[in-house]
């Protein structure tokens, strides 16, 4: 499947939950599949942390450009491009085509940098809004995400009723904990406390603080992978044997830091704040009184859950929150906890059980 | 769909409109006759992955989980009807799993094979573990570890003070209303606290 890049300009201004207003912005974002003549096939897919517009299939002139989540995503697959009209969409201050710290500021004709506003899972939600609207779609059949992909699919339900017919939300939680926000914090620290970082000014001196972001990537990583899964692909595997120094000598080092460098060549250092944010700020029980039930009282699509056994990140008993909320309030949910080895990773791999249930849920999703 | 007399009596029980918890609720088929015939709300528990596959492809609202766990996620009398249809019998803490159905429901409806059946005693009279249509198992593989005859579960419910409001016992397809405890092979309660 050829998938193209495409971009969408928006002049209207969007209120942010900050308080601040983007003035205009630009969505960048892929469609696979047709769209139907009652324009009621389309699901939207909301990516995760690092991810971007294109979820599915390859680039006309890169065959090895492959989408995030093409074993998912695609003709015949579990979401069935021949059924279904799927859309992926880089959200607001990635650095992947939508307008993010890396863009021209209009009113000062240089790049956002620092300047660039906190954005909020409800401020992508809003601006996803305006993207179907563009594209002529009135309501979706489906949104679906995994992580903080899980949290915008859940929030389409909660803030746009009407308009999504299913939430698919993988691995995901109704907040982050406290050690979820303290990964994230130490992940900032690193990236702030960089020489390189110049306040969020980088790019007007130049530099970018590849460090700190290397840094923030493998703590991020460790928080992905479970830790049976990380004990079977490394142990205490060592590259040359001990030589008492400190160069990469276990295996495991000489992965991070390959992960973690590989990651600072591609992406933005504001961007990796502001999405970080996005996640702690990511409450919607808060304005309830920590009430999620209430929060999700307004939803009316039928609700998919799944999580994974060995995610320690976002874990099951946190998907349960949601499930219960959801039973609380009669609301149509299915749970389930998949048995994978992985970790959080796992949603974005090839399982039987776990491709099967998205298959089957979709199948009962008339468009 | 192939119709079940037991889903039949079930259905017979249940009013319409209602909510249901169906535990252990296997492919869902139950839930699938209950909101054809009652339009109930329903959701179905079950553990096994097929299961719930199945339940999914049939439509039906399910949640993953152990029964023996405990239903965490539901709230108190947050169901008109909870359902362990044919499953007591491999239930290990059997108290506690009717206890938690009377929490989350208002009533109980409880079905399990008759271990009184007159074919499982002559088995036993022979020296052997009963093997029938009810119970297909051999001793050695069997899920079931609290058998129960209807004499032993009415002598349950009144010990634990729950009220019986209605009570079937059925051989095969059939209403068995003279001797159920020695000629029936499926018993269904109704209970409430």
């Amino acid at each position: 499947m050829i998938a193209t890049p495409q971009s969408a300009h928006f002049v209207e201004p969007l209120p942010l939950a900050s308080g601040a207003t983007l003035r205009a912005y630009d969505l960048a974002y892929e469609t696979y599949g047709t769209l139907n003549a009652d324009k009621s096939n389309a699901i939207l897919i909301c990516h995760a942390l690092n991810a971007s517009h294109h979820v599915a299939g390859v680039y006309d002139h890169e065959p090895e450009n492959i989408g995030w989540w093409d074993n998912m995503i695609g003709p015949g697959k579990p979401v069935d491009t021949d059924r279904f009209f799927v859309i992926g969409v880089n959200n607001l201050g990635s650095c992947f085509g939508s307008t993010g710290p890396m863009s021209i500021d209009p009113d000062s004709g240089k790049a956002y940098g620092a300047n660039f506003p906190m954005v909020t899972v409800e401020d992508w939600v809003d601006s996803q809004l305006r993207l179907i609207e563009k594209l002529g779609i009135r309501n979706l059949a489906a949104a679906m995400g995994g992580s903080l992909g899980g949290m915008q699919a859940m929030c389409w339900a909660y803030r746009y009723p009407s308009r999504v017919g299913a939430a698919l939300v993988i691995a995901a939680a109704p907040n982050l904990s406290a050690q979820n926000i303290a990964f994230n914090e130490v992940a900032r620290q690193a990236i702030m406390t960089d020489p390189a970082f110049h306040g969020g000014a980088y790019f007007e001196n130049d530099v970018k603080p590849k460090d700190g972001l290397t840094v923030a990537r493998m703590i991020g990583h460790i928080t992905y992978i479970s830790d049976d899964q990380m004990e079977e692909k490394f142990g205490r595997h060592l590259r040359e044997g001990l030589k008492f120094s400190f160069a990469p000598e276990f295996q495991i080092e000489s992965y991070l830091r390959y992960q973690g460098e590989k990651f600072s060549e591609y992406y933005d250092a504001n961007t990796y704040l502001r999405v970080t944010k996005a996640l702690d700020y990511f409450d919607p029980a808060l304005a309830f009184g920590g009430d999620l039930a209430r929060a999700l009282a307004p939803a009316t699509a039928k609700f998919l859950v799944i999580s994974f056994t060995t995610d320690w990140r976002f874990s099951p008993a946190r998907s349960r929150e949601i499930v219960k909320a959801l039973l609380h309030e009669k609301k149509q949910v299915t749970y389930a906890e998949i048995n994978a080895p992985h970790g959080h990773d796992a949603f974005l791999l090839d399982d039987p059980q776990y491709h099967g249930v998205v298959r089957a849920f979709l199948s009962r999703v008339t468009p | 769909m192939i119709t079940r007399k037991d889903f039949e009596a079930i259905s017979n029980w249940v009013e319409p409109g209602t909510s249901v918890l169906d535990l252990g609720c296997g492919d869902g088929s139950l839930l699938v006759n209950l909101h054809e015939t009652r339009n109930i709300i329903g959701y179905g528990i079950e553990n096994d992955d097929a299961g719930l596959l199945q339940c999914v492809a049939n439509g039906v609202n399910v949640i993953q989980s152990n029964l023996e766990s405990g239903l965490k996620e539901i709230g108190d009398g947050a169901f008109d009807y909870v359902i362990l249809s044919q499953t007591l019998q491999a239930m290990k803490r059997t108290e506690a799993v009717i206890d938690e159905m009377l929490r989350v429901g208002r009533e109980a409806i409880v079905t399990f094979p008759n271990f009184g059946y007159w074919k499982h005693r002559w088995q036993i009279f022979n020296g052997r573990m009963p093997v029938s249509d009810n119970l297909p198992y051999q001793w050695y593989d069997t899920p079931n570890v609290h058998m129960c005859t209807v004499a032993d579960f009415d002598a349950f419910c009144a010990r634990k003070k729950l009220r019986v409001l209605s009570r079937l016992v059925m051989n095969h397809d059939r209403e068995q209303p003279v001797l159920p405890n020695l000629l029936g092979t499926l018993a269904l309660y109704r209970l409430a606290k």
